[in-house]
């Protein structure tokens, strides 16, 4: 692995604005391979457009986004053609929603869910995808006997995992996630927490996180950004960020959560 | 080309020849080149209100429509059989609008109109076969979204179909589906063969005639030129299967057609008959017998009621 310093990705002065309104504006970072990047902010702060145009959902105002391609080099996402942009978003990254339905198959079984990657990749053996989807059913800590059940019977939690399993079966190399615990109990949010470090340090994974939970930041990411109005207002390793806060705004953040 | 009917005593006089007015001929013939010129993809059409409900074969009543020339023989099969209502019906529609000759012969038609079989006689490069498509969209049922499974044929996306087959085989052991069988035609497009059964999917691969299928109320119309690879989508491990029948057919013994289950009685009594009735009626003039033929023809019109 010679680009193991090569950054991964890149962002340029991104810069998303719904008319005059701004989504995010200029904001600039890198992350390398393994790295997980946190990004927290108050509800309406960009945090979300942030991820969506990183992600390449949504073509940004302004900026660029560029990705360290397996086989192309460093390629700007948004010049790519949509077969080749589509191709990367299902093979080589992954994207893990807040609610499981919206990155879930709910009409076809877990099993199915986990190999509709693979097959989308050309994997035409049936034998090989099932045991593939059984396998990771496992890693992420779900009885192999739910294989062939439909996802509408599993618990939200377990939904969360199987989302988390049926992005992560290509092997990406960055994962997208947007508020992965929300909506979940604390004691369940605690074992998905333990299961996606677990994940992330495995199979180093470079992850980009959006939160608005401090103690999720803290405890899964690397480096934090933290975002007010559309803007990066503070970008600094997690522990530093969150111990010894610079900006008002971050320090009203974190000393609006309650310290043991 | 202005045609109108012949003779007015015995046609429809205020309809132009086939019912559809000729610009509409024109727009359909346009969509069907297209869908010629590109086998497999699905070209929007303009469709028309028909004088029968949507699902009746409004779709494939264009197409013929539009295809169909004075000098033309029709038959129309519904299940395989010349007799049901909705073959009747069509082809007294287009006997009487276009005043063109009708058979119940495979070998004699020039166009064929069928809705879910393909006749068991191998067709000719002189023959035009015209389906009536209910559903058009393989993706459909897997991506409600139009918008994106137009997307994914652009981008040849297919991988959803294989997961409506692996979900076949994990929930019944094999692929259980039997009809409508997603091909893909010419390595580019996966289409729906409509709602034939996946019998008749072989037959589609390499066919002499040309294909047309209609969808009247999706207003898609697709095509397979004469000689297009059709091939239907399976997994290594469980490639694609034609259905198999351990019983012959009770009235001409054939082996090798696709049979339709009649049940006799409320005593578990049972026979099996070929859907397609010009080949069972043409073996048993040959003097072919199956075990429940007991040379009393049934009469056509029976063996088709019977097999609804």
């Amino acid at each position: 692995m010679t680009q193991m310093n090569e950054p991964l990705l890149r962002v340029d002065n991104l810069t998303m604005m719904y008319g005059d309104r701004v989504g995010c504006k200029d904001v600039s970072f890198e992350l390398r391979p393994g790295e997980v990047l946190g990004i927290v902010g108050e509800s309406g702060s960009g945090k979300s457009t942030l991820l969506r145009s990183i992600s390449a959902q949504q073509e940004p105002t302004k900026g660029t986004v560029e990705y360290q391609t397996r086989i192309d080099g460093v390629r700007d996402v948004y010049q790519m053609s949509e077969a080749q942009r589509r191709l990367l978003m299902r093979t080589d990254w992954a994207f893990v929603h807040q609610n499981p339905r919206d990155g879930l198959r709910m009409n076809v079984s877990a099993g199915a869910n986990i190999g509709e990657r693979l097959m989308a990749i050309g994997d035409r053996h049936y034998g090989n995808i099932r045991s593939n989807a059984d396998s990771w059913l496992g890693k992420v800590e779900i009885a192999s006997e739910r294989l062939d059940d439909l996802p509408s019977t599993f618990s939200g939690g377990m939904q969360q995992r199987l989302q988390i399993a049926r992005n992560l079966v290509t092997s990406p190399r960055l994962v997208f996630m947007d508020e992965p615990t929300g909506g979940l109990d604390v004691s369940v949010q605690a074992r998905l927490l333990d299961l996606l470090r677990g994940l992330v340090h495995d199979l180093n994974l470079a992850v980009i996180i959006v939160t608005h939970d401090l103690a999720v930041a803290r405890l899964l990411s690397h480096r934090l950004m933290v975002m007010q109005q559309g803007k990066v207002i503070e970008h600094g390793l997690t522990d530093q960020v969150l111990d010894d806060p610079q900006h008002p705004y971050t320090q009203l953040l974190v000393s609006s959560i309650l310290q043991n | 080309m202005e045609q109108t009917v012949k003779n007015p005593a015995d046609g429809a006089p205020d309809y132009n020849f086939a019912y559809l007015d000729e610009q509409t001929k024109r727009m359909i013939r346009r969509a069907l080149l297209k869908a010629v010129a590109i086998p497999g993809y699905q070209v929007p059409f303009a469709g028309r209100e028909m004088p029968m409900p949507y699902g009746w074969g409004t779709g494939g009543v264009q197409v013929t429509a539009a295809v169909i020339g004075p000098n033309d023989t029709l038959k129309v099969i519904d299940q395989g059989a010349d007799d049901t209502t909705n073959a009747v019906s069509i082809r007294q529609f287009f006997a009487k609008t276009a005043q063109v000759a009708t058979t119940e012969k495979t070998a004699e038609a020039s166009i064929i109109q069928t809705r879910h079989r393909i006749p068991e006689k191998e067709l000719r490069e002189d023959q035009v076969l015209v389906y009536q498509v209910p559903i058009p969209e393989p993706l459909r049922f897997l991506e409600p979204r139009e918008t994106e499974t137009r997307k994914m044929h652009a981008l040849e996306e297919y991988g959803l179909m294989h997961v409506k087959l692996y979900e076949d085989i994990s929930r019944h052991g094999h692929i259980a589906t039997t009809y409508a069988y997603p091909v893909m035609v010419d390595d580019r497009y996966v289409m729906d063969p409509s709602p034939t059964p996946k019998f008749d999917n072989p037959k589609m691969n390499n066919m002499a005639a040309l294909q047309l299928f209609g969808a009247g109320r999706e207003k898609r119309i697709y095509a397979l030129p004469p000689y297009t690879k059709v091939k239907s989508l399976d997994f290594e491990d469980h490639p694609f299967e034609v259905q198999t029948w351990e019983d012959e057919c009770g009235m001409c013994g054939a082996r090798d057609s696709y049979l339709d289950e009649v049940i006799l009685d409320d005593q578990g009594n049972r026979m099996f008959v070929c859907s397609d009735t010009d080949y069972c009626a043409e073996r048993q003039e040959a003097g072919h017998r199956g075990p429940q033929h007991h040379d009393q023809p049934l009469g056509t019109a029976d063996r088709g009621k019977a097999a609804e």
